[in-house]
């Protein structure tokens, strides 16, 4: 800051203006760990909100010949069972196996025996679960050898299934849509009322703040947990219900937060300033006091999101989470947690969505913080 | 010094009572009690054990004999454990709780205080790094989680130590509750030890100190731990009350005999009652160790006296 | 130079580099100059100009992103590069120093006898009990009153000017080759600052260390130093002994320096112009929070009954120390804090006017405040902010017209218009107080209060503002109320001074009257203390 002596005229050297929220945006961009995590956050909801288009299972699908199957990137069932499937086939129709072979969902097998087979074998192939639409193809040896193809209904299980059949990979993308969604709801709800109750009792002051503040106190005494489990219990178990009930207890922290900012920002000369030139109160809050007490609130969300999400996850471990069949990831990796010998994978794909977005959140809410901190100015 | 603990303790009083009033109500106005079992009883029955637990009464006159019996120190009988004062219950799994929280605490505040000063000693970098993203996986995995997997490797796979269970109390059963129980904790302290000791050795009285040739032991340990400090101190009081009032996820997975549990059990059986005494309990500590820490705090900090 | 004494400590080609997200800065550019033994050599320039940086550099004590390269030889030791522990016998025994911020740099969680043993203990071994009496010694020789009592006390149970005093203490402690201090009174009322240069002095006769002063205030540095050394933006621009740099500079900027001193004189209005505004026997109590049940006053009174008859063409200056009551006064007056007393503008009797009321003369009646970074919104641009009085005053206008009158006021307080499409950031001290300004200009106000609008500011810099609110003055026939602790700028500015001391008038006339004939002891101290050091 010199301008000594210099023409006061002279203007700064940037050729370009830029308000503080674009610097901080600059300085956002340039830390790579939060824009990690902006990718990763992207990706996993992209993951949770589209990916079911394009699964062909429902999350709540059953398929009782697949119960508590691993993950795999081969389809199910895998070529030695298909094989041994078509074997049992081949012995049903009293024909021999001499090849069979699959490429993606279609069979290929040679059959023969001592007499002339007759097409119509083919029905016990379409008998059987794992194949239908069987056609001869070629005909050999005056119809003793039969080369027959057909659909093979695979299905491909990447993340496993669980002890319900149900396959995991669809559920983990439901379980992403709502713990997300509870996440980003529940912290509206108490971005709402904090950003109200802290912004009021601060520009307030005085007498209403004393009493107001004395009511969050109190709060902050009611064991906080247990009042959200007293809540769900009482109130039932519906999803709107889970995010308004943990909004309505975390807003507490935000309440204090914006009103301490309020409070700081009422003793700035620029309000002052504002005071001077004659703004009524309203005009002071939305010109002044509420563009500057932005920077601090989204950080806090940052926070609030993941402390909602866990909170979810916690009130499904107690079995207080949104109903079956629909599932979050709290409740999935709950479930995970009992079969932890039996079926790791139903822990492990669960947590890991639900820890990488948890990571992604505390590095923005880093990287937010940073580039928003007014010591760097 | 003993004024300031009284007046505390009188403005805990209405503290309290608000909280119970608020509790009170919030249950008895839920749909649903505490005998609406999926089989219906016998409305003669039913009527007995309304009678017998003072429940036909106005809502009002239930609200002023529990307050009235709750001033003389008596909770009540449980609903679901029939043969129990809440009193008796919260008696017994107390001190279960509070000994393992107790530990779970101390570990928590070592580990953490000590992470976060080397990270903020060493910022921006590889150890620093690492000490943090720890700190993050500390705080996002859930308990939940870390109970069955720590189970999982020290119980069962290396067979080292016990499952579960209180036993006769010694360590080896207390040692892994007590990391699932310290872990988010220690994660908590560590992220606040950082961030605190990184603007107290950016303080100008360290550079006061630095000026005067103090060696880098002294600056550090007298000069900016000390000021650190105040922050993870505060956060100590509502961390030791929700360590020392147990946890149902621990308890559950450790299978541990202490008051967490009655938390969950008591709502989801509409145990109006052991709600209500675990709601005081809970509110008790909490007030207690804000008293405390404020009184510590008033020691580390000259500018804060209580007289 | 006559008398050519022992070099102690040498610098040569030191450099200063930190490296921020937007690229190197070179706050020290390699520059030398020599401290010799028992002298007192100032370091004076702007904000901005490496010198305290310089001195930062030298000791080890810079922000983690900053380097020093060159040479810095102690006794022929360099200090440069030297390891941590080794540098710990120097610093501290052999250099000490004191700094600017009394109030944040002792530890506020230690007692002041604690921390002034630290260092003895450290560099002469010995237990602390033992380096007690040595303390006390220390406390009695810088003038700390009872000194066996004030051993343990906490630094926040100090007024800033003992605070000083300590820090002054812990530097004698180790009977230093060099003590440097580091604008050691520039957060100090004035009567104060003379007592700590004044103990600086005697303390430097009695034990012959040499001092290295650095401060942007040449007032100090004529009276003090023997020799100066000038700096710009990193670079010695000039040095030599202090009688050859005020008499015969060599550097323009020098000489721009030492002419900074504010210059000129107000005339006062003719005898029968009309009184603008009036405030009688103002009273302001503010209220004291207080617990539940401790005793004591409800309020403070910060202005105790005192009559400001403001007339149209004047400008008052009200001066007075921190606490003194001053800018509370001027904010009394424009009637933006709860206060009793009679009030007047123009003919109009506002003493019971409420916020409504008032806020169609707030168009009237202006402020402008001391801080020019916390007195423009960050949020909004340079153009929002100086509009925004008109959305109030003249709803009115559309944008264009809006935008119309914002280049005109920008360009009546010598900015580049262009600047209302910028953000207050992007300009530097000077330049937001032009736009602070232009904010209350705008609106074509008949009275001004200024609250200490220069005092955040380079000298120079305020030249240039004082010029600007002058030629305003006589442009638009505007009555001040210029409120400062500045009495240099308060006597170029004002034609009418009221001294101002625990809510009180304690003396008011003719600023001549007051400044060359001041009759109360009170006024004669501040004077004393502003002008001769």
């Amino acid at each position: 800051m010199t301008d000594i002596a210099t023409d006061p005229a002279s203007t700064p050297p940037q050729s370009t203006s830029r308000s503080l929220f674009q610097l901080a945006a600059i300085r956002f961009r340039r830390n790579k760990a939060a824009m990690g995590g902006c990718v990763m956050l992207v990706l996993i909801a992209l993951f949770s909100y589209l990916g079911p288009l394009f699964v062909p299972h429902s999350y709540d699908q059953v398929f009782s010949s697949y119960v508590t199957v691993a993950p795999s990137l081969e389809p199910r069932p895998d070529e030695a069972s298909l094989e041994g499937a078509m074997q049992g086939v081949a012995t049903r129709a009293r024909v021999n196996l001499d090849a069979f072979e699959v490429t993606g969902q279609i069979f290929s097998a040679t059959i023969s025996a001592e007499d002339p087979i007759d097409p119509r074998t083919t029905r016990y192939f379409d008998r059987a679960n794992e194949f239908d639409d069987t056609k001869v193809v070629a005909t050999e040896k005056d119809g003793r050898v039969l080369k027959v193809e057909g659909n093979v209904s695979r299905e491909y299980f990447l993340f496993g299934t669980d002890p319900n059949g149900r396959d995991l990979l669809a559920r983990v993308m439901l379980g992403g849509q709502i713990s997300i969604a509870v996440g980003v709801l529940a912290s509206l709800v108490s971005l709402g009322i904090g950003v109200l109750y802290g912004a009021t009792a601060g520009y307030l002051g005085g007498r209403v703040d004393n009493v107001m503040m004395r009511f969050v106190e109190i709060l902050y005494s009611l064991p906080f947990v247990f009042l959200v489990v007293v809540l769900v219990v009482f109130f039932g178990r519906s999803f709107i219900l889970i995010f308004l009930v943990i909004g309505a207890v975390e807003w507490l922290d935000m309440a204090r937060i914006v009103r301490g900012q309020t409070l700081a920002l009422k003793r700035r000369e620029f309000v002052g300033a504002a005071q001077a030139l004659g703004l009524s109160d309203w005009q002071i809050i939305r010109r002044h006091i509420i563009p500057n007490t932005i920077g601090p609130v989204i950080v806090f969300v940052t926070v609030v999101v993941p402390k909602v999400i866990l909170l979810e996850s916690f009130l499904s471990f107690l079995g207080l989470g949104v109903q079956a069949p629909l599932t979050s990831w709290g409740a999935l990796i709950s479930e995970g947690a009992n079969n932890i010998q039996s079926a790791p994978w139903l822990l492990i794909f669960p947590s890991i969505f639900f820890v990488a977005t948890l990571f992604s959140l505390n590095f923005i809410g880093d990287g937010l913080r940073d580039a928003l901190d007014p010591k760097d100015r | 010094m003993l004024s300031f603990i009284l007046r505390r303790l009188a403005s805990a009083v209405p503290t309290l009572f608000i909280v119970v009033t608020i509790s009170f109500f919030l249950m008895r106005f839920a749909p649903g009690g505490p005998f609406n079992l999926e089989r219906p009883l016998p409305p003669a029955t039913m009527e007995n054990i309304m009678r017998t637990y003072q429940l036909d009464q106005p809502l009002w006159r239930q609200y002023l004999t529990y307050i009235g019996n709750a001033v003389q120190g008596d909770f009540g009988p449980s609903y679901i454990y029939k043969d129990n004062t809440v009193a008796e219950l919260i008696g017994k799994g107390l001190p279960y709780s509070i000994e393992l929280g107790f530990y779970a605490l101390l570990l928590a505040l070592i580990g953490g205080v000590t992470l976060g000063t080397i990270a903020a000693l060493r910022q921006n970098s590889v150890l620093d790094f690492s000490i943090m993203t720890l700190a993050t996986m500390g705080t996002t995995i859930p308990n939940f989680v870390v109970g069955p997997v720590l189970t999982l490797i020290f119980a069962i796979l290396l067979a080292l130590l016990p499952a579960g269970g209180w036993g006769d109390g010694s360590f080896s059963f207390l040692l892994l509750p007590m990391i699932a129980l310290a872990l988010p904790q220690l994660a908590v302290f560590a992220r606040l030890t950082r961030g605190s000791m990184i603007e107290a050795l950016h303080a100008d009285h360290i550079r006061t100190a630095r000026a005067y040739g103090l060696p880098a032991r002294i600056v550090v340990i007298t000069h900016a731990m000390r000021g650190a400090m105040l922050p993870v101190v505060s956060y100590l009081a509502p961390c030791a009350a929700a360590l020392m009032t147990g946890s149902a996820v621990v308890e559950t997975i450790f299978t541990i005999p202490g008051v967490g549990r009655y938390f969950v059990l008591g709502a989801l059986n509409r145990d109006y009652t052991l709600v209500m005494g675990t709601v005081v309990l809970i509110a008790i500590f909490v007030i207690v160790f804000n008293l405390l820490v404020d009184l510590l705090y008033g020691l580390l900090d000259p500018r804060v006296r209580h007289d | 130079m006559t008398d050519q004494k022992d070099t102690i400590l040498s610098i040569r080609d030191l450099k200063v580099n930190f490296t921020t997200p937007d690229g190197t800065v070179n706050a020290v550019k390699g520059i030398g100059f020599d401290v010799r033994a028992g002298e007192t050599l100032a370091v004076v320039g702007e904000s901005g100009s490496g010198k305290s940086q310089t001195m930062m550099g030298i000791m080890g004590l810079l922000a983690g992103n900053g380097t020093v390269t060159g040479s810095a030889a102690y006794r022929g030791k360099e200090l440069v590069g030297l390891r941590n522990n080794e540098l710990n016998k120097i610093r501290g025994a052999k250099i000490t120093m004191i700094f600017q911020e009394p109030m944040t740099s002792l530890d506020p969680l230690y007692t002041i006898g604690r921390q002034i043993a630290e260092p003895i203990v450290y560099h002469r071994g010995g237990s602390r009990k033992a380096a007690r009496s040595r303390v006390l010694e220390l406390l009695e020789l810088v003038g700390i009153p009872d000194p066996a009592r004030r051993i343990d006390s906490y630094p926040h149970e100090l007024s800033g000017g003992q605070r000083q005093r300590v820090m002054i203490a812990m530097a004698l402690a180790n009977e230093p080759d060099v003590l440097i201090a580091d604008e050691p009174t520039t957060a100090l009322d004035v009567t104060v600052q003379a007592q700590i240069l004044k103990l600086l002095r005697s303390l430097q006769e009695r034990f012959g260390m040499a001092i290295v002063l650095i401060t942007h205030d040449l007032g100090i540095v004529r009276h003090f130093a023997e020799r100066v050394v000038v700096m710009r933006r990193g670079e010695v621009v000039e040095q030599g002994a202090t009688s050859q740099i005020f008499e015969a500079p060599t550097s323009a900027y020098t000489r721009m320096l030492i002419d900074a001193e504010p210059q000129g004189r107000k005339q006062p209005p003719a005898e029968n112009a009309p009184i603008i505004l009036e405030g009688r026997d103002v009273t302001v109590d503010f209220p004291i929070g207080r617990g539940l049940f401790s005793k004591g006053p409800k309020s403070f009174r910060a202005v105790d009954g005192v009559t400001v008859k403001l007339r149209q063409g004047q400008t008052i200056g009200i001066v007075g120390e921190s606490g003194s009551g001053k800018s509370t006064l001027g904010r009394a007056l424009l009637r933006l804090l709860h206060s009793d007393g009679h009030y007047r503008f123009d003919k109009t009797d506002i003493s019971g006017f409420d916020r409504r009321q008032m806020r169609s003369l707030r168009k009237e009646m202006q402020l402008v405040f001391q801080d020019p970074f916390g007195s423009l919104s960050p949020r909004q641009t340079v153009g929002e902010i100086i509009t925004e009085g008109l959305l109030v005053h003249e709803p009115s206008l559309n944008k264009a017209d809006r935008d119309r009158r914002a280049i005109a006021a920008l360009t009546e307080v010598g900015l580049d218009p262009q600047a209302r499409n910028r953000y207050p950031h992007e300009f530097s001290g000077g330049q937001r107080q032009r736009i602070a300004i232009a904010r209350a200009m705008i609106l074509k106000p008949r009275v001004v209060i200024l609250d200490e609008p220069t005092s955040a500011l380079d000298r120079s810099v305020q030249g240039q503002v004082i010029d600007l609110l002058r030629k305003l003055q006589s442009d638009h026939n505007l009555s001040y109320v210029f409120i400062s602790h500045d009495l240099a700028v308060v006597r170029a500015i004002a034609d009418h001074v009221i001294v101002m001391n625990n809510g009180k008038i304690v003396e008011e006339g003719d600023t001549d009257a007051i400044f060359d004939a001041p009759k109360a002891d009170y006024t004669r101290a501040l004077i004393g203390a502003a002008f001769s050091i």
